[in-house]
């Protein structure tokens, strides 16, 4: 099999993972070294493909050789899908070669899992010492880690990838007792919290200041600590392939942000897979699913929600039709409307429309002047969707604000279909 | 009051601008009676009729009587940077006119939603998003060089405003130990391995053409796109067409995309599989070797 035929294969194989971010690692470039390579704190996406998704990295597997059996994976033993593997050496030489056509800010390895956990970890390590310390590639690694590998072998892993993940796969241990039987979900968590200490120790060791000692005429002595995947860990969970609830899985999520101090969590909708067990759903749930998702993680992570108050309560699902932000906004109005030349962040960051970055300009402004509606023009804020919900200088909503239909009203146009929507996962 | 006339050097003469500026500032020239020029393409300033009795200034020649310079607040500066590389020719009476304003509403200064700001903001955003993407889509190909040591990396892009001087260093710290040269319309860009030189633009067959490595980058692209998640409007979005003609990989994008729509039809309809066989999961790499596991 050659070389073309193999990345064929085993870029297939990768494609499942949604996470392809090449940010907020440790800021370094080739000036002064052997290679090639340089990471300055944004991610670049180089290309982007017909689905949407960036490619900011070469996201293979190593093998898509498996002897699990996870039922929503294309990859799982009883599949039919072609097999393949690369040697070492061949992903190291795609990964330079990609990246000297600057089509690649670097590398994302992943594999099946051959022979064993601890063979198969090895080997992905294996890759990304070579290309780190024979090549001296200062661009970015990504590797997944293998929950059940090694303490020693994540160790290692973690002094050459910028980002580690291990994925979760599913948000609700039933369901990964029964479509993966054999992932552990408590090894997975296990390997989690074991990353999350070697990460803070890195970032603490980096923190800490170092002693002064005065050594008149001797050469400064720099050690810089050891380094431990600054861009930190994330994770993966497949959506719609079981019965969770987006309250659940919103849970899941703040365990997963609150315990394991993760970098982001990727929601992944499941797509009918070529080869599929009966266990699944042969329709894939719809995209916009996935899309409310990322946005009520958005609003955990930057606009102070708590995961229990994002989801309405009934059946536990998210509206595909309005926005969280929006729904939430609907559903307690008794919380506006808000002054936005008075009130506090807090209050500025829950009303519809408005943006983390929109509120700070407001906040800035008012401390030397009212704010009014032209400034929110200004902004390019939907006017449409913000008025119902603020005072301003020169606007009060009223009853507006009661209105029966306000929901309607606000509702996006029905025929607009969701590849409008969507914003990239990475 | 007489109309003046700046004549800057070139289309990002950021210091010819700021030696204008202070001078203009010391004399108390109001915005409205200053036109900007540049030097090698007469008048830039399509939009105001040049006066016929506009008095020439040449910031070089004005450097004998330096005004001190004006008190700016710290976003200034670094908006002027980004927002000069703008093609937009009224750039510099904008910068001129913020500035102006600066120096006479004390309040301006922490008001992040004055008109005049935000659209030098929003010139400075389109630059830095100009920029970035240069970083992202600019594609090396690589020619034998029997004068030297190493290969030579080249490539052709066409940036949207003046950036190529601006956007250089990120690929010298990058590619350090390569040798390699950007080309585009207006400025060419090259790095010898030890500095960086800029020269006048260049024509598009100056660049190599699709070298037999590029196949392993377009298989990699058919391959890690998913078919059963179509969204070309986002893909659209972020990868514009406008750059798709220097983008190997775009001619890729319409039979992907009507192979996408026909592939789902027909994993749906060829519905669940029965499962094969367990089999041994991987064959040995080295199977000579006797394995210990």
């Amino acid at each position: 099999m050659n070389i073309q035929q193999k990345l064929a294969i085993l870029a297939d194989a990768a494609k499942y993972d949604a996470s392809c971010s090449s940010s907020g690692t440790s800021r370094r470039d080739s000036v002064g070294g052997r290679g090639i390579g340089s990471t300055e704190g944004a991610g670049i996406c180089h290309s982007y493909a017909p689905d949407g998704r960036c490619i900011s990295l070469l996201k293979i597997l190593l093998t898509n050789y498996c002897q699990y059996d996870c039922l929503y994976c294309v990859n799982r033993v009883t599949s039919n899908v072609p097999r393949a593997r690369f040697t070492v050496d061949e992903v190291v030489k795609l990964t330079l070669d990609f990246y000297r056509r600057n089509c690649i800010e670097g590398l994302f390895l992943s594999s099946g899992i051959i022979r064993n956990p601890d063979y198969t970890m090895e080997q992905v390590v294996e890759v990304a010492r070579v290309l780190r310390e024979e090549h001296d590639f200062r661009g970015y690694i990504h590797l997944k880690t293998i929950p059940d590998a090694s303490p020693e072998l994540l160790a290692q892993a973690g002094r050459f990838a910028d980002r580690l993940s291990i994925n979760i796969e599913l948000p609700t241990a039933e369901s990964l007792q029964s479509l993966a039987p054999e992932k552990d979900g408590a090894a997975i968590r296990r390997s989690m919290a074991r990353l999350r200490v070697h990460i803070d120790e890195a970032k603490e060791a980096l923190a800490a200041p170092s002693p002064i000692i005065s050594r008149p005429r001797a050469a400064p002595l720099v050690a810089l600590p050891p380094r431990f995947a600054p861009g930190g860990q994330s994770t993966q969970m497949i959506v719609g392939a079981d019965a969770t609830s987006d309250r659940a899985i919103l849970g899941t999520s703040a365990t997963l942000y609150g315990s394991y101090q993760l970098r982001r969590v990727y929601y992944s909708a499941f797509s009918p897979i070529p080869d599929a067990p009966r266990a699944l759903p042969s329709q894939a749930p719809p995209l916009m699913r996935e899309h409310r998702l990322y946005q009520a993680d958005w609003l955990m992570r930057f606009y102070g929600f708590a995961h229990d108050e994002i989801v309405p309560p009934g059946d536990g699902m998210l509206s595909l039709d309005l926005d969280p932000k929006l729904a939430w906004a609907l559903a307690h109005r008794e919380h506006f409307p808000v002054d936005l030349n008075r009130a506090p962040r807090e209050s500025l960051l829950r009303v519809p429309g408005l943006g983390v970055k929109t509120i700070e300009r407001l906040l800035q402004t008012r401390r030397v002047r009212r704010v009014r509606c032209n400034d929110l023009s200004v902004l390019r804020v939907s006017l449409k969707k913000v008025l119902p919900f603020v005072i301003v200088a020169d606007h009060h909503p009223g009853r507006h604000l009661d209105a029966p239909d306000l929901a309607r009203q606000l509702q996006p146009r029905p025929a607009v279909q969701t590849d409008l929507f969507d914003t990239a996962p990475c | 009051m007489l109309n003046r006339t700046v004549e800057l050097t070139g289309p990002i003469d950021l210091a010819g601008f700021r030696q204008a500026a202070r001078q203009l500032l010391a004399e108390q020239v109001p915005p409205e009676d200053v036109t900007w020029t540049l030097a090698y393409q007469g008048l830039s300033d399509l939009f105001a009729e040049a006066p016929s009795n506009a008095a020439v200034t040449h910031p070089e020649s004005a450097s004998a009587h330096e005004a001190s310079p004006p008190q700016v607040p710290v976003f200034f500066l670094p908006l002027c940077q980004s927002a000069i590389l703008h093609r937009e020719p009224r750039r510099f009476a904008l910068m001129y006119r913020l500035l102006w304003r600066l120096q006479h509403q004390p309040g301006l200064r922490h008001d992040t939603l004055d008109p005049d700001r935000r659209a030098l903001e929003d010139l400075a955003r389109v630059v830095r998003r100009d920029m970035h993407k240069m970083t992202a889509f600019v594609r090396f190909r690589t020619v034998a060089d029997e004068h030297a040591v190493g290969p030579l990396h080249i490539a052709w892009f066409e940036p949207d405003h003046h950036i190529v001087e601006a956007t250089a260093p990120f690929f010298q710290r990058r590619f350090t130990n390569m040798r390699w040269a950007i080309l585009t319309p207006e400025r060419c860009a090259q790095w010898d391995g030890e500095q960086l030189t800029f020269q006048p633009g260049a024509h598009r067959d100056d660049a190599p053409p699709v070298d037999a490595g590029e196949q392993l980058w377009l298989t990699y692209y058919e391959h890690i796109f998913n078919p059963a998640r179509l969204k070309v409007k986002m893909m659209e979005r972020e990868m514009p067409r406008r750059y798709w003609h220097n983008l190997p990989e775009a001619a890729l994008i319409a039979p992907l995309v009507a192979a996408a729509h026909q592939r789902n039809g027909t994993m749906i309809e060829q519905g669940p599989q029965d499962m094969i066989k367990r089999r041994p999961a991987a064959p040995h790499p080295a199977r000579a070797r006797s394995t210990k596991s």
